[in-house]
């Protein structure tokens, strides 16, 4: 498993730095220009001058190893430093957003804890409504509680959170007044009352992206468990005289989950790119609201980097999902 | 009973439907039989004749819906399973009643292993500790013959053959030590030579342990190795009962001689032998009124049409042996009358 893992890991290497390539040209080659951002008042030389200071005026190449090397060895040896003490970095040349000139890597630590609780959160009770509905409704197939399960997770597939979203702001927000419609990004819990707000902000967007990713893995739970239930191994369980709570709970579930699991981690990921929309709706300043702002402005270090970020996760969690399912599934052997 | 014994296993008139969209199926029709202690009954049929959903009636194993079991007794040492409840159900099965299906590959759960699975009734019938399930469970490995029993407790069935998988099908069945042991064409999936293994772990786990026994093959060839007693199934009846020599010397359902002729003999091609009876059982869709054999049989009379037989004894020289048929034609007149 180790060595499988590694094996991997190494694995992943060139293709995260062919996917970093790909994405640095084509934001590149996107139209927009930095520039845009100076003032008209700032006269040429000036303008030049600044332009030179971003780096900008460099050929793509140059600056796509510039910011390689900045990624993957300066950027590690900041991070060292800050948590250790130490100065590795010597000052080097961090990866600088060119709309607010801070680095980059400052403004994600900043913004990604706002989305992670968000999204971590939203993923986490979508799970945990999810996977009792699923089991519930494959174990009572066809019955009013499947059917309903049913019907609302075809609803949270189709209806796009962007929708809902609004919808949830203009019911409960601003007609009943119950939820605050802006979200403070600077509250910090500290005590119960600001706990209790840190909920309250919380609870509209979690629930969106709670509803998102329930809709979807309560699908899958069903089928899964389904499948399950009408294996030969279920029958011999019965046959032994274990009771329904064994059956379905042990055995039936103990295989069920190999593939949700899989699923689960699989659209971790893909919860960020939903999360851009959400943090937009209910004016989250995450990581995906950063990410819009810096395609605004043609800030293309932030979104390189924020985009590069999110194509490591994706990679990443392909990777944990197939170690889960060596885990999971003692049929499967890795070496 | 004819001789006496009192029976472990007393089945009395099981009639089991499936409700489908299409309407009912009748797949058992008023099955009546018995098991006496420490006895081998055979059941034999074509794929299809009821076989197997006789058996899971029995202890509620059938899904419902659709299935359902629709009248008869089922007594267990004077115990009706049918009235019984759930949970008292629970406690017969892998208890009193062990069942082994017909396919290892599937019938054991992948994910766990080889020890828990066999441990899982003895922990929930035997009220034993993980340490006395685990003991019992190495007891039982070794019993039917897999070698290295400890160690193969922390095994999963994917790391053992087919025929490693059916042992341990038994031995989880005969964990509790049931008084009866209901096997479902437990050598069906597996190759001759492995089959023949286990026929022989049977037979001898039987002297050493002396539960009885139900074994369901459409293999007559089978049924001749270990048997006492045999029952034929057809359409959901049961259309002829005799000890094992008995019927093989008298058969008399045109059912059961156009099974035999299908026995292969020694220089016979196996492939051709499906093909003898012409034909397929019926799927029932409402109570036979009828002989559900006779579509496909050479004998049929005119009352096959319009009345189905009810078992009755033979008599012939055999008599008193409990050999009995459901057929309007009779073996004997047909024999005397070409004599
Ligand atoms: N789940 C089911 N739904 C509908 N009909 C069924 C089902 N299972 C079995 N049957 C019917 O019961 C009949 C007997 O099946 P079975 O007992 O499995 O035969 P076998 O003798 O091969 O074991 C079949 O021919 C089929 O028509
Ligand atoms: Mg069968």
């Amino acid at each position: 498993m180790l060595t499988y893992t590694l094996r991997r890991l190494l694995a992943a290497i060139p293709t995260l730095l062919l996917i970093s390539l790909v994405i640095f040209l084509l934001v590149d080659m996107a139209p927009g220009s930095p520039l845009s951002e100076i003032p008209l008042t700032v006269p040429p030389e000036v303008r030049q001058k600044m332009i030179a200071a971003m780096g900008a005026d460099q050929p793509v190449m140059v600056r796509y190893v510039l910011w390689l090397k900045q990624f993957f060895w300066i950027e590690p040896l900041y991070g060292i430093d800050a948590l250790l003490g130490t100065d590795f970095a010597q000052g080097a040349q961090r990866i600088i957003s060119w709309q607010s000139k801070m680095p980059v890597f400052r403004i994600i630590g900043e913004r990604l804890p706002q989305t992670l609780t968000v999204v971590g959160t939203a993923y986490l009770i979508g799970i945990l409504i999810a996977l009792p509905i699923g089991i519930y409704s494959a174990y009572r197939q066809y019955s009013w509680f499947d059917q309903a399960g049913t019907f609302f997770a075809m609803a949270g597939f189709s209806v796009p959170t962007f929708f809902t979203g609004n919808v949830l702001i203009l019911v409960f927000a601003v007609k009943l007044g119950w939820f605050p419609t802006i979200y403070d990004t600077n509250l910090k819990v500290t005590d119960f009352a600001s706990f209790y707000k840190m909920v309250m902000q919380m609870a509209l967007p979690v629930t969106v992206l709670a509803l998102f990713n329930a809709a979807e893995i309560s699908r899958y739970t069903r089928s899964s468990v389904l499948e399950n239930l009408g294996q030969d191994y279920v029958r011999t369980a019965r046959a032994k005289g274990m009771g329904e709570k064994v059956v379905v709970l042990k055995h039936v579930l103990r295989n069920s989950l190999i593939p949700v699991v899989t699923v689960i981690a699989l659209g971790l990921p893909t919860v960020f790119g939903g999360a851009i929309v959400t943090e937009n709706i209910f004016k989250i300043n995450g990581i995906g609201a950063a990410l819009i702002g810096a395609i605004h402005v043609s800030d293309l270090p932030t979104v390189q980097t924020v985009t590069f970020i999110f194509a490591v996760l994706i990679v990443l969690f392909n990777l944990i999902a197939d170690i889960l399912y060596g885990i999971l599934d003692p049929r499967i052997r890795y070496d | 009973m004819p001789d006496g014994a009192v029976p472990v296993l007393d089945v009395r008139g099981l009639k089991t439907v499936f409700r489908t969209r299409a309407g009912e199926i009748h797949a058992v029709n008023s099955v009546s039989f018995h098991l006496k202690p420490g006895e081998l009954l055979g059941v034999v049929g074509e794929s299809g004749s009821g076989k197997s959903v006789t058996m899971m009636s029995l202890i509620g194993l059938l899904p419902s819906p659709p299935a359902e079991v629709r009248a008869g007794q089922v007594l267990l040492a004077g115990r009706d399973l049918l009235k019984v409840d759930a949970a008292e159900l629970r406690q017969v099965r892998g208890a009193k009643i062990g069942f082994v299906f017909q396919d290892p590959m599937t019938s054991l759960n992948p994910v766990f292993t080889v020890g828990n699975q066999i441990m899982e009734p003895l922990l929930t019938h035997k009220g034993m500790t993980k340490a006395q399930a685990r003991d019992r469970a190495v007891e039982l490995l070794e019993l039917v013959g897999i070698p290295d029993a400890a160690k193969r407790l922390k095994s999963y069935p994917h790391q053992f053959s087919g025929g490693m998988r059916q042992r341990v099908m038994i031995a989880i069945a005969l964990a509790c030590d049931p008084d009866v042991l209901i096997a479902d064409e437990p050598t069906t999936a597996l190759d001759v030579t492995i089959q023949a293994q286990i026929l022989e772990l049977v037979k001898e786990l039987r002297q050493k342990l002396g539960m009885a026994i139900i074994w369901i093959t459409h293999d007559l060839g089978v049924i001749a190795a270990i048997a006492d007693r045999v029952m034929v199934m057809y359409g959901g009846q049961v259309v002829e009962h005799a000890p094992v020599k008995e019927l093989f010397a008298h058969p008399q359902h045109p059912y059961t001689r156009a099974l035999l002729k299908t026995i292969p003999s020694i220089h016979g091609a196996r492939a051709s032998r499906l093909q003898v009876i012409e034909g397929q059982p019926p799927i029932l869709m409402a109570e036979p009124t009828s002989c559900p054999f006779r579509a496909r049989c050479a004998h049929a009379l005119e009352v096959c049409a319009h009345q189905n037989p009810l078992r009755h004894p033979v008599d012939s020289a055999a008599l008193g042996l409990g050999h009995d048929v459901a057929c309007h034609w009779s073996a004997q007149s047909a024999e005397v009358a070409h004599a």
